[in-house]
């Protein structure tokens, strides 16, 4: 039984992000962190891998910055990693990395479980686990808030998701990609013994080539970053008693016609 | 023939209205790049639903209330979804980017290796075809301006609430065609056991107005009663329940959260908003104790109108307000409540 978790490096949440003069995005000297939501998705790997008696694998699909991710995974307690790397996969969208995290996960051969965090903080979005999903041909089961059963003899999984009306609980069939959220487990934080494993650990990069794959055409392009517009300075301090403020307040917002 | 499909959401027989705002996006787009607009309804009660589709500017309408497609699953519906891009070729694929849309655009995109933005807020046709579009990055911090290409399908998942629907035209007639599901039920991996409905309550993602709690929830003045093992924990729930739910019940209002009112154990975790939890834009956004940290404002700071509660005039939540008001939510909460009701008629 094999367990794999995606994962990626994206900058600390309370990091102030910009848009540099140059056009790039920046954030500062604030840290590189792994993506808040991997959290999850990492222990839940350890912990099934656990309860199945069988191993865990960690990747990323990305430059070098995302090694610092694999690291905190094997500090967490995963047992192996691997980053998926490629000149050609420079500049390209959800759909190329969808191909290259199929094929790495197709190269390891045995899995029967993919977990991903909710989503990327850093893009915004999600789209690239269920097209990861699609190009393997698994089922995915999203927004995962409790692992109900699972069977690796029959094959069958069984969980409860989170939806905005409300919890599902539905039933499929391994192999499955899952991606889970915040409600799931209590992530642990490494140990020392793991971080200094971690820290020695050498993380294989394999190419296209390795994976004997080639990406779809790009169809989307980024065309440039820009700063939001800025919000401060126009807040309206209203002040009185409590009930003098109220009636104000319900003043302003009536004429802003938003109730 | 191709046109610009815009898929219909439907959840326990009943159209998900922001849909609406899909099809008048749609209605734009397929304007602009001179095909017609095409309504894909799937599930329950989808003939009556895409009725109402043809009052909101469909030229067609592509249904399909299979069994198979009762209760949305990703497979049946990516499935047909895929069948009829790669079978008609459309311009563009559009829906409101909530947890299923999402999910079914992404699935269908890379089934027909077709490009997919998502998060979308604005966008615009370009002369030869291609979609520019602006979305939020780094959960809200920044944004990006991007381009599909006008070879292939174009998918476009929005931003719910960044768009307007159309007024309905009661006497807008629309061409129907059923379509047949493109699995059958035993080749469907995934079947659905139960479905517990929060009821009563109003969702974040759609809520005109959210009423948010933060940590200072647990000022609450009340007495914990005798044997409660955390005091400021009951203080806090009972704030939200009996302070801040009033509020939001007057306003027809959703309740969110900040993530330190949900860490702490406050509230459950699906009212958080912010970047680990849910990204909002209502019309109104009322921030109750919350300091405002980078995190909360990333999922709140496209709100039209932000009101922050604040005891702390210095609070970060009041750079990014419009209205603040500096004191206890304990006594404003309760005044504006009052007055809401009086005001409000209510």
């Amino acid at each position: 039984m094999h367990v794999v978790v995606l994962t990626r490096s994206t900058p600390d949440t309370a990091a102030k992000v910009e848009v540099g003069g140059n056009g790039s995005v920046t954030w500062g000297d604030a840290a590189t962190v792994v993506n808040p939501w991997d959290e999850y998705a990492l222990e839940e790997g350890i912990l099934q891998a656990k309860n199945g008696g069988g191993k865990t694998t960690v990747i990323a699909v990305g430059p070098e910055m995302h090694n610092e991710a694999l690291k905190h995974s094997l500090a967490m307690g995963l047992d192996e990693a691997a980053r998926v790397w490629d000149d050609a996969l420079e500049g390209t969208d959800s759909l190329a990395y969808a191909t290259a995290a199929a094929a790495a996960i197709k190269k390891l051969g045995d899995v029967d479980l993919v977990i991903f965090g909710k989503e990327s903080v850093d893009v915004g979005t999600d789209q690239h686990i269920y097209q990861t999903a699609r190009k393997l041909g698994w089922t995915m089961l999203s927004y995962v808030s409790k692992i109900l059963a699972v069977d690796y003899n029959s094959k069958t999984i069984k969980v409860e998701r989170l939806l905005e009306q409300g919890k599902q609980i539905v039933t499929s069939k391994l192999p499955a990609v899952i991606s889970v959220m915040k409600d799931i487990n209590e992530p642990r934080y490494p140990s020392f013994i793991g971080i200094r494993k971690a820290s020695k650990a050498v993380i294989p990069v394999w190419s296209l080539a390795d994976l004997g794959v080639s990406l779809p055409p790009t169809q989307t392009r980024t065309l440039k970053f820009s700063n939001l517009p800025p919000r401060e300075g126009q807040v309206e301090m209203i002040d009185g008693t409590p009930e003098e403020q109220a009636a104000k307040l319900v003043d302003r917002l009536l004429e802003e016609k938003v109730l | 023939m191709s046109a610009v499909y815009v898929w219909i959401e439907i959840f326990n027989g009943k159209v998900l209205p922001s849909s609406w705002e899909a099809l008048g996006v749609g209605k734009t787009v397929a304007g602009k790049l001179g095909v017609p607009l095409t309504a894909l309804v799937f599930g329950e009660n989808a003939e009556a639903v895409a009725g109402e589709a043809a009052q909101y500017g469909a030229d067609y309408m592509m249904v399909s209330a299979d069994a198979t497609m009762n209760g949305f699953r990703l497979e049946p519906y990516a499935a047909l979804l895929s069948k009829l891009v790669s079978e008609n070729q459309p311009k563009a694929v559009l829906a409101i980017g909530t947890t299923r849309g999402r999910e079914l655009l992404a699935a269908s995109a890379a089934d027909t290796d077709s490009g997919l933005l998502t998060e979308v807020t604005s966008l615009d046709v370009q002369p030869d075809g291609a979609i520019q579009v602006v979305r939020p990055v780094y959960a809200g911090k920044i944004v990006s301006a991007a381009v599909g290409s006008a070879g292939g399908t174009q998918f476009l998942a929005l931003r719910g609430r960044a768009f307007k629907a159309n007024e309905p035209n009661a006497g807008a007639q629309a061409v129907m065609t059923v379509v047949a599901p493109a699995l059958a039920e035993d080749a469907i991996a995934t079947k659905i056991d139960g479905f517990e409905e929060e009821v009563g309550t109003v969702n974040l993602s759609d809520a005109a107005i959210i009423v948010s709690g933060g940590r200072a929830m647990a000022n609450n003045p009340k007495e914990a009663p005798a044997g409660v093992t955390d005091a400021a924990v009951w203080k806090a729930q009972d704030g939200f329940e009996n302070t801040l739910k009033p509020l939001a019940g007057v306003l027809g209002a959703a309740v969110g959260a900040s993530r330190a009112a949900v860490d702490a154990g406050y509230i459950p975790y699906a009212h958080q908003v912010g970047q680990t939890g849910k990204t909002v834009t209502p019309d109104l956004y009322i921030a109750c104790g919350i300091s405002g940290a980078i995190q909360h404002q990333a999922g709140m700071r496209t709100s039209k109108v932000i009101v922050a509660i604040n005891k702390d005039a210095e609070a970060p939540i009041f750079k990014l307000a419009r209205y603040g008001l500096v004191g206890d939510l304990y006594k404003i909460v309760p005044a504006l409540t009052a007055e809401l009701k009086k005001r409000l008629g209510k």
